[in-house]
């Protein structure tokens, strides 16, 4: 007699969703024939992308950009910096979170608060791009 | 038929583990840095610029001294950190070349055959990870993976002239190569092998390209002749497909601490049974035996000294570290003695299966799916959350017998309470 065993059936496909749902033994679902995939803010966000980090922010010379005290920034140092971009810059090796201005052949480094005046990147300056935010992620509780 | 001969890549990330704390810590870009083993024993790992000042295993407690007077920071490892980036290269470098053999958490060979603008892809491959993730690399390309190593090396030894990337597929750049080679250098000879050849008059890679692969294999081994034939160019080695689900896991670390007591000792063996049940799962496998051990440590005259061990059956093969953990930790009453300081403790899982392989007794009890489904919850959540999240409640959060790990960087890259913190000011 021989007979076989059946493996699982999720083995390396989608994760199924932690909940299951129970199945009626009556009138079946309407929308069972309509389920999709599952949003992932993972993929919105690209988060497990290789060359994408997280990191937190605090203080407030960001404000004006819609950063705040604490918010998560997504970064990611696959992008070429450009101006306009919102940067983790490493000015002289200090990590600071700038809006990148590039005008001729000034590169300035702005703030987004008045409070906090332009830094602009002067000869002997050591200005290194470690990466470009693409989003920034705010806790409303 | 014409078959393209095959071309192999080395890439390597240089001083590893010291580039990962540079990472996020750009104020050390040029201090040097040293890493020190588990139980922050000895170093092993030098940034560049600590090498001539350090050398690898000497004990921490030895240069204190030394590392405060030349400004060397010391770290003890982080293996989260260095893992999680180690993976972020290797995909990286996956997306880059046709196949990738991951040879270590450094080192990765690829397979560049037919690839025209060998050059420039190698320094492709070291631009990109080093702006996606502040690791440097170096590429080595030949036409044999010990070759593909020696050109590594070679591109390490000569960074400034070659900027980390060499290829020598042309026979005039591997003869240079090999003539101006110590044959130390070889991947695979050894301190030993290396008295032998030089005894032999073979100093240089070049020498031993050169000899008589009979005379090798007669005097040492296939091993060496095969490197012989390798670094003449013929490729005797080939690119490993993945290794298949391991036949048995291990999890064994030092105390912190000696520890002369049961019940600390209960809960390390808990905690060790926690990782090596994870390391189970994520390989998709069950265990049928364990196999669990203490000891003493051996080296101290003034000790007592003890080791011993024992195999417990389990009642079903299973992954459900609740058992796991029960039959560890019961099975330590049994070899137990007390008026020792013991040092070490191991759980091994033995007698691996997959699940629906074990067809011997279909009457035989199997794991309740019940147990199966806690364990998915189990590690979907310390996945999500860090490992130790969920754990058994014999293991403690920060017990005292734990690995002296007291100058550890954070994990900034999977722990989200211990992200990189930029201040916007």
């Amino acid at each position: 007699m021989s007979y076989s065993i059946l493996g699982p059936i999720a083995e390396g496909g989608r994760k199924l969703p932690l909940c299951l749902f129970r199945v009626p033994a009556g009138f079946p679902s309407p929308a069972a024939d309509h389920i999709e995939a599952h949003i992932s803010l993972d993929e919105v966000l690209n988060v497990r992308a290789p060359h994408v980090y997280l990191v937190s922010l605090t203080g407030e010379s960001m404000q004006g950009a819609g950063i705040f005290e604490g918010d998560l920034a997504v970064v990611d140092r696959s992008i070429e910096p450009a101006h306009g971009h919102i940067v983790i810059a490493l000015l002289n090796n200090d990590p600071v979170c700038k809006r990148l201005c590039i005008r001729g052949k000034d590169v300035i480094l702005l703030s987004e608060n008045p409070k906090y005046p332009p830094r602009y990147v002067l000869e002997g300056d050591e200005l290194s791009i470690w990466g470009v935010v693409t989003n920034s992620v705010r806790s409303h509780v | 038929m014409s078959k393209v001969p095959p071309v192999f890549g080395l890439i390597d990330c240089n001083s590893f583990y010291a580039s990962c704390e540079r990472v996020f810590r750009p104020d050390l870009a040029k201090v040097p840095i040293v890493v020190l083993s588990n139980n922050d024993g000895c170093v092993i790992a030098r940034s560049y610029d600590a090498k001539p000042f350090v050398k690898m295993g000497e004990p921490y407690f030895q240069i204190k001294h030394k590392l405060k007077q030349h400004g060397i920071v010391p770290f003890s490892s982080n293996y989260a950190l260095y893992g999680d980036m180690s993976e972020r290269v290797m995909t990286l470098i996956e997306s880059l070349v046709p196949a990738v053999e991951v040879y270590s958490i450094d080192e990765a060979f690829a397979d560049l055959t037919g690839i025209d603008d060998l050059d420039g892809l190698g320094r492709r491959i070291r631009s990109q990870v080093l702006r996606c993730t502040g690791i440097p690399v170096g590429v080595g390309i030949a036409r044999t993976k010990t070759l593909a190593k020696l050109a590594n090396h070679t591109a390490k030894r000569l960074q400034a002239q070659t900027g980390g990337v060499v290829n020598i597929c042309d026979q005039i750049k591997r003869d240079w190569v090999l003539r101006n080679t110590d044959v130390a250098e070889v991947w695979g000879v050894g301190r030993r092998m290396k008295m032998h050849l030089d005894a032999m008059g073979i100093k240089t890679a070049m020498d031993l390209a050169k000899a008589d692969a009979w005379t090798l294999r007669k005097h040492f081994s296939v091993v060496i002749e095969k490197t012989a034939r390798e670094l003449a160019g013929t490729p005797c080695l080939e690119l490993d497909e993945p290794d298949p689900p391991k036949q048995e896991i291990c999890c064994s670390r030092m105390f912190g601490k000696r520890l002369k007591e049961l019940p600390p000792i209960k809960e390390a063996v808990a905690a060790y049974m926690m990782r090596a049940s994870e390391k189970l799962r994520a390989q998709k496998s069950l265990c049928k035996k364990i196999r669990v051990s203490i000891r003493t440590g051996m080296f101290n005259p003034e000790e007592a000294k003890y080791a011993n061990g024992v195999v417990v059956d389990l009642p079903y093969p299973t992954d459900d570290v609740r058992l796991l953990t029960k039959a560890a930790v019961d099975a330590l009453d049994g070899i137990f003695r007390p008026g020792f300081a013991y040092s070490k403790a191991e759980v091994l899982l033995l007698s691996l299966c997959q699940p629906g392989e074990y067809t011997d007794d279909l009457f035989a009890a199997s794991q309740p799916t019940e147990a199966t489904r806690v364990m998915a919850v189990l590690d979907q959540i310390n996945g999500r959350w860090g490992r130790g999240t969920l754990r058994s409640a014999s293991v403690p959060s920060c017990p005292d017998w734990a690995m002296r790990r007291e100058l550890m960087s954070q994990s900034y890259t999977t722990r989200l309470d211990q992200l990189w913190t930029v201040v916007c000011r």
